[in-house]
């Protein structure tokens, strides 16, 4: 038998921001916080934040750090119960079915042996329910706003009791309830009924010190000169007028692009060669491009100068 | 077990206490807060302790907000709180007996006028509308000059019923889009398993097919309407339009603008239009101003566009065209717009007088980006205009055949 005993949740706030940082998720006292209640209280964390600023990385991270099982949905428009909770397999209800009035079964033995466990397709929400060994999992429910509204109405069932009901079977209930990460790029509002069953967070953009310190964890190798010009490249962006503001994902992604191409130190050439892999929409593109990028490095350079260097 | 604890159970019946004043505090100021928000606060805080202010503040950031926007008002209602809570209760009894004697009578007095009116055919002498301020709206807007003031015509019961009436006829040029979702049809191109195994076990025997086909139900609609000096005379017809539309379907949203964007969405989805125009004449600062069309609609594409265009909404613009920025920049925008969102209606109200020259150069920008253009000669009433977009599409020719009747060419 494996060991039954999950791993233990973290005591206080120091606890639940050292354990993000051992798995190299660099967070700010407030997201421990909301980490922290959303794990003592049993309660779904609501982040919400533009895209590429890792919410979804805050629940893998804790899948791993608490050594969970991570059931991941993704959401999309039309998203519908056959596809997030549970389904019928049909095609071997109907065999099943031949099968039984070949050997002349009554009706309400047929109909108990095919709405039984062995024809039920467990998808993610219900698959949450389920007790797991180790502990209850991690449920992460991605991008809830690409959903239509109906099915935002239908999670608060699940999310405020931790039960789904098949008509079938009856209610299924979770003896622990998942650890539950809802993630929003608010391409619309979520309705406040939902957002009311879980503890908020707007997850930011973060401040060069941190976003320093993330680069440091997540592009190993990359020099600390041109770490610090890509930070404060990217920190000016953060400033201006763009249509898409590069996230933290773009600033690693941009990191190891210039490490792939051998850059030490960023020039206006290696900005414009690479400058795709910051931001995403050709106005933004066209703009930064050439003499901005340019003043925009002056600027950085001048800065860094400026700065007393860190022990 | 730690200091926090039995400090907490010596102090616990004044922490109760600040916490639920706190939470009242909260909920003058206009956020959506009740018992059961203030209890979850309490199980908060005793979950994380009382040992550090910066934990304290975000333990109850996490229960309260809900929302990026509330985060001001309650970082401001936070400090001044937990510093002196008799200073936020001395603040807000300020501003309380206003919201207590403006705000709760003013439906049933609009409604009253509106009985007294059915009653009596006469028309009564009208009272002029008393301004009446909003908490929340007053703390976001506060810092906002009012540049023009606007102040509606009451609408009739005749016009109300006329208006619901020609509402429910209208039908915009792409009435319903298909969804993912399925709902029951015999004619369904796809067979419906489940229906199918429930329909077999109650018949037994034959297993006959169910089938279902895509549901249909009608886009999100944006609509950007221009409320500036040229388009003044109409905006009433357009406000009631766009709150009876608000009102009709759900996924509308509502914007308007002059030299400044304004998303008016929120106050239109009182039910009361009155009540509601009076809402909207408050929040917006540039009434019967210049225009700056490219502006508006770039701040509506940088700020908004994604947070409403997300589910393929159609957009109507109403607009003349006539550009205080001379279009610079209009046609950038416009193409952006257009090439967000699954159609883009144009609604014009041309001017009436003799001469009017349509080829103002927001005009020329603006035309080449739209899917449909739909001018309006004589708009009146609610009614013409529900006709003119109600009327049969004339499709993708629609921006040549317009280019082609004023004689405009793209370069």
């Amino acid at each position: 038998m494996a060991d039954a005993k999950p791993s233990p949740l973290p005591a206080s706030v120091d606890d639940s921001l050292a354990m993000l940082g051992r798995a190299d998720y660099v967070a700010d006292r407030s997201l421990a916080t909301a980490v922290h209640l959303a794990l003592h209280l049993q309660r779904p964390l609501f982040l919400e934040g533009e895209a590429g600023v890792g919410k979804t990385e805050i629940a893998k991270v804790l899948a791993t750090a608490l050594e969970r099982r991570l059931i991941r949905l993704q959401c999309y428009e039309g998203l519908d119960v056959a596809s997030a909770v549970y389904e019928w397999d049909y095609a071997r209800q109907m065999i099943e079915i031949r099968l039984a009035e070949a050997a002349e079964e009554g009706r309400d033995e047929i109909e108990s042996t095919i709405f039984s466990d062995r024809f039920l397709i467990k998808r993610p929400l219900l698959q949450a329910l389920e007790p797991e060994v180790g502990g209850p999992p991690v449920l992460l429910i991605d991008e809830l706003d690409r959903t239509d509204e109906p099915f935002e109405a239908y999670l608060l069932e699940l999310l405020s009791d931790f039960q789904v009901t098949i008509p079938e079977i009856g209610t299924i209930r979770a003896e622990r309830p998942p650890i539950v990460i809802i993630t929003s790029n608010r391409t619309r509002e979520i309705h406040d009924a939902l957002k009311r069953r879980c503890f908020y967070y707007w997850v930011d953009y973060p401040d060069a010190a941190r976003e320093l310190e993330i680069l440091r964890r997540k592009a190993k190798g990359a020099g600390e000169a041109l770490s610090r010009q890509v930070v404060g490249f990217v920190q000016r962006l953060r400033t201006m007028d763009l249509f898409k503001l590069p996230g933290i994902a773009e600033t690693i992604d941009w990191t190891e692009a210039l490490m792939q191409l051998d850059v030490l130190e960023l020039t206006p050439n290696a900005i414009n060669d690479t400058l795709g892999v910051l931001l995403k929409y050709q106005d933004d593109i066209a703009r930064i491009q050439g003499s901005e990028a340019a003043r925009l490095l002056d600027q950085v350079k001048a800065e860094i100068a400026a700065a007393p260097r860190e022990a | 077990m730690n200091a926090t604890a039995s400090a907490a159970s010596d102090g616990d019946g004044r922490l109760l206490a600040n916490l639920m004043h706190f939470g009242r505090a909260l909920r003058a100021a206009g956020l959506p807060v009740g018992p059961g928000k203030v209890i979850d606060a309490v199980a908060a805080v005793r979950a994380v302790g009382i040992t550090d202010r910066r934990d304290f503040y975000w333990t109850l950031h996490a229960v309260f907000v809900n929302r990026p926007d509330q985060r001001l008002i309650f970082d401001q209602a936070f400090h001044v709180f937990w510093r002196n809570p008799e200073l936020l209760k001395k603040m807000l009894s300020l501003v309380l007996p206003q919201l207590n004697i403006d705000a709760p009578p003013e439906p049933g007095s609009e409604m009253a006028r509106r009985l007294a009116e059915a009653l009596n055919p006469n028309p009564e002498t009208r009272e002029s509308a008393e301004t009446e301020i909003e908490f929340d709206a007053a703390m976001t807007f506060s810092d906002r000059e009012q540049l023009r003031g606007m102040d509606f015509e009451k609408m009739s019961l005749d016009e109300l019923a006329r208006a619901k009436a020609a509402i429910a006829r209208m039908r915009l040029p792409i009435e319903d889009v298909p969804t993912r979702r399925y709902g029951r049809d015999p004619r369904g191109a796809r067979a419906d398993m489940r229906a199918t195994m429930r329909a077999a076990l109650r018949s037994g025997g034959l297993i006959e097919l169910k089938r279902k086909s895509p549901r249909r139900r009608p886009p999100p609609l944006v609509v950007l309407c221009d409320i500036s000096g040229s388009m003044s005379r109409y905006s009433r017809v357009f406000l009631h339009f766009m709150h009876s539309i608000t009102n009709d379907r759900d996924r509308v949203f509502t914007f308007v603008f002059g030299t400044r964007l304004t998303n008016i969405t929120r106050y239109l989805r009182y039910r009361d239009v009155d009540l509601a125009l009076d809402r909207v004449a408050e929040a917006v600062a540039d009434w019967s101003g210049g225009t700056r069309i490219g502006h508006c609609l770039g701040e509506f594409n940088r700020l908004w566009s994604r947070r409403v265009l997300g589910q393929g909404a159609v957009v109507l613009l109403i607009t003349d065209g006539l550009d205080r920025d001379a279009g610079t920049g209009l046609a950038h925008e416009m193409d952006r717009l257009h090439r967000s969102c699954r159609q883009l209606i144009w609604l014009n109200p041309l001017l009436r007088y003799e001469g009017f020259e349509p080829r103002s150069l927001g005009m020329k920008a603006m035309l080449p980006h739209v899917d449909e253009f739909r001018p309006v000669h004589n708009l009146e009433s609610l009614e013409t205009l529900i006709d003119v977009i109600s009327a049969a599409a004339h499709r993708h020719t629609a921006a040549a055949q317009a280019q082609a009747s004023y004689g405009m060419r793209e370069e």
